[in-house]
């Protein structure tokens, strides 16, 4: 199973959510940092590092010798990405989709295509969790394609926790993809729902099951609830506004080390889980034997 | 007033939910009469805040998305072949030939498709990405988008929102400009700062917070912002505190307060208030890091509202309706 923590606003409670129920899941589970831009997980996780590597894109390259200055590359280019006046085609890398097009339409065969490095992917064993997290390097803009090569790192067959960027826009689109099941982690206050009807709109058009988890239970008002109810939307987990769990994050500690009264809420959260995807999947059979 | 200087302050954080959009609407309060832009332009929420009265919407065109024409189709699969986004799709068609389709999700619209194609099958047609719309406040003119689900570009919509501030802050004379940004550093983050006069990060007192917040300074001065930090809910842990200020001031910004843990922040929300606006007690912190960033000293309005010291600002805040009224004849 591929499960994806997401929400449209940030600060919600997916990373807690993810390493809790990493930590609590009890066998061999992957935990996917997804959060390129801004990775926690491994602040939670410790363990020990084993591997690193270097994620790269290409991004096109001209040898000069061969191009005569026709500016077929720069008139293709959707992204501005390649500029030509005449002569030998400026490039623009961090405006690169990486798309080839250039390379392609080139008469001359004069563009080749050379590596950009766009950040890193490391996996950290700690004890039956594997963490696999991406970290974007400072300055370039696309996060999706390191997403990418942190989700083909991802073994099948062993459970797969996806810790989401925040947001609904492309970086969470690239994370979300595939998964089998999406929990939407929000808070009951008019931020965390209008963020919500949003996260849904988008996890709708992917068509990926989903359910809600509620965080800082107490403070705002009923919306949310109303919301889901409204909806038919389950909601799988309610986390108290408990100060000691704010305290516990701030220090970097899980929740299930520190605070073991709540232990049982995340092993109820993947119990809530199997039982939902299992309504689910009877619900579908009854649809295709109709 | 063509030629004042224009002032541009980003408020961005790094990591999500530190409460940079409760920060944003109470300097908007503060300020009076800035332009206000929400650049978070996936999740925008400034809106619920501030109840704009949406003036003008414009449609967000951006990029083009492939689509093949299934009649024409040959089936001789070039297209999926030489697509680098996994974009096309498969399936077996009626007749038993493969039948291809464009993953509208996947397809970056880089044309190769469209150019390749043996027989000229593939659609290319401009794609709405979202939209934009131009308000009034209660604290002046605003500028907010909404990008649409899933959607690419988002760059893009955001240096859009920030042109027609910029345009609004020339015309009014209104001078400030005041953005609300999008969390993380990637390519709405970069958008949103390029250029600025000055970020505030808005971080907290955690192992999360310290650690995306050098990642987001690495990221102001890669594009040589000057920028302020302040901790919020600093009293969460004060241990952390003082090393994340540390660390911010090695990294070379200024600090400009801390704002205390403050319960009623959500409650000032749910009454479609800034915090600054309500009598919650961190309201004292807010104007103490408003006053810190010194960003009214340069303002043509200096004069009118005198110096904004500690006490003056409750004089400000008192003078925004009748300020709101100018600036609404001069749009």
């Amino acid at each position: 199973m591929i499960l994806a923590v997401a929400s449209g606003k940030g600060g919600t409670g997916k990373t807690t959510v993810s390493v809790n129920l990493a930590k609590v899941f009890g066998a061999r589970v992957q935990l996917l940092d997804c959060d390129v831009e801004e990775p926690n997980c491994h602040l939670f996780i410790g363990g020990n590092p084993c591997s690193r590597e270097v994620v790269s894109i290409q991004v096109p390259g001209v040898d000069e010798s061969l191009c005569d200055g026709c500016g077929e590359c720069g008139r293709f280019c959707q992204y501005h990405a390649v500029v030509s006046f005449g002569g030998a085609p400026l490039f623009f890398p961090e405006l690169c989709h990486g798309c080839g097009g250039c390379q392609k339409v080139c008469p001359r065969g004069a563009i080749g295509e050379k590596e950009r490095r766009i950040g890193i992917v490391e996996t950290v064993e700690a004890d039956k969790v594997t963490l696999i997290q991406g970290s974007l390097d400072v300055g370039v803009p696309m996060a999706p394609p390191l997403i990418r090569a942190v989700k083909s790192r991802m073994k099948h067959g062993v459970t797969s926790i996806l810790d989401a960027p925040p947001g609904t826009s492309c970086p969470v689109i690239s994370t979300l993809r595939c998964s089998d099941f999406v929990l939407l982690v929000t808070e009951p206050t008019p931020f965390g729902l209008h963020d919500l009807r949003l996260a849904v709109e988008m996890v709708k058009e992917l068509g990926i099951p989903f359910g809600v988890v509620i965080n800082r239970v107490g403070i705002g008002d009923e919306r949310v609830y109303t919301f889901c109810g409204e909806k038919g939307i389950p909601v799988l987990l309610e986390i108290p506004d408990d100060r000691r769990i704010a305290e516990t994050y701030s220090r970097g500690e899980l929740v299930v080390d520190a605070l073991p009264e709540y232990g049982s809420l995340f092993s109820t959260l993947l119990w809530n889980i199997r039982e939902v995807r299992g309504k689910e999947k009877g619900a579908k059979r009854v649809r295709s034997k109709n | 007033m063509s030629g004042a200087k224009i002032e541009e302050l980003v408020v961005i954080s790094g990591k999500g939910g530190t409460g940079k959009t409760s920060l944003t609407a109470s300097f908007a309060v503060l300020a009076g009469n800035a332009v206000l832009a929400d650049c978070d332009v996936d999740a925008a929420d400034l809106h619920l805040l501030l109840r704009p009265v949406v003036l003008e919407r414009h449609e967000f065109r951006s990029g083009n998305e492939a689509a093949i024409r299934t009649e024409e189709c040959v089936g001789c699969g070039i297209c999926r072949e030489d697509c680098r986004f996994d974009a096309i799709n498969v399936v077996r068609g009626a007749n038993g030939r493969p039948k291809f389709t464009v993953d509208p999700l996947s397809c970056e619209g880089c044309g190769v498709c469209v150019r390749f194609c043996p027989v000229k099958a593939v659609s290319f047609p401009e794609r709405v990405c979202g939209e934009w719309m131009v308000s009034e406040t209660r604290c002046g003119p605003m500028v907010h988008a909404r990008l649409g689900l899933a959607a690419e570009n988002s760059g893009k919509l955001v240096a859009v929102v920030r042109r027609e501030a910029r345009r609004m802050a020339e015309e009014t004379g209104g001078g400030l400009i005041i953005t609300d940004g999008p969390p993380g550093i990637g390519c709405p983050v970069i958008s949103s700062l390029t250029g600025a006069s000055q970020a505030l990060v808005v971080t907290e007192p955690t192992v999360s917070g310290g650690h995306d917040l050098e990642r987001v300074l690495a990221l102001t001065r890669h594009f040589s912002v000057p920028t302020a930090v302040c901790v919020n809910k600093w009293d969460i842990n004060p241990g952390m505190t003082e090393r994340i200020e540390e660390m911010a001031v090695r990294a070379g910004s200024r600090l400009v307060g801390r704002i205390r843990y403050d319960g009623t922040v959500t409650t000032a929300q749910l009454q479609e208030l800034a915090v600054v606006e309500t009598d919650a007690p961190s309201t004292e912190d807010i104007r103490r890091v408003w006053n810190n960033l010194g960003l009214l000293k340069d303002l043509p309005t200096k004069d009118e509202v005198g110096d904004p010291g500690h006490d003056d600002v409750d004089a400000l805040v008192a003078k925004k309706p009748a300020e709101k009224k100018q600036g609404k004849k001069s749009l």
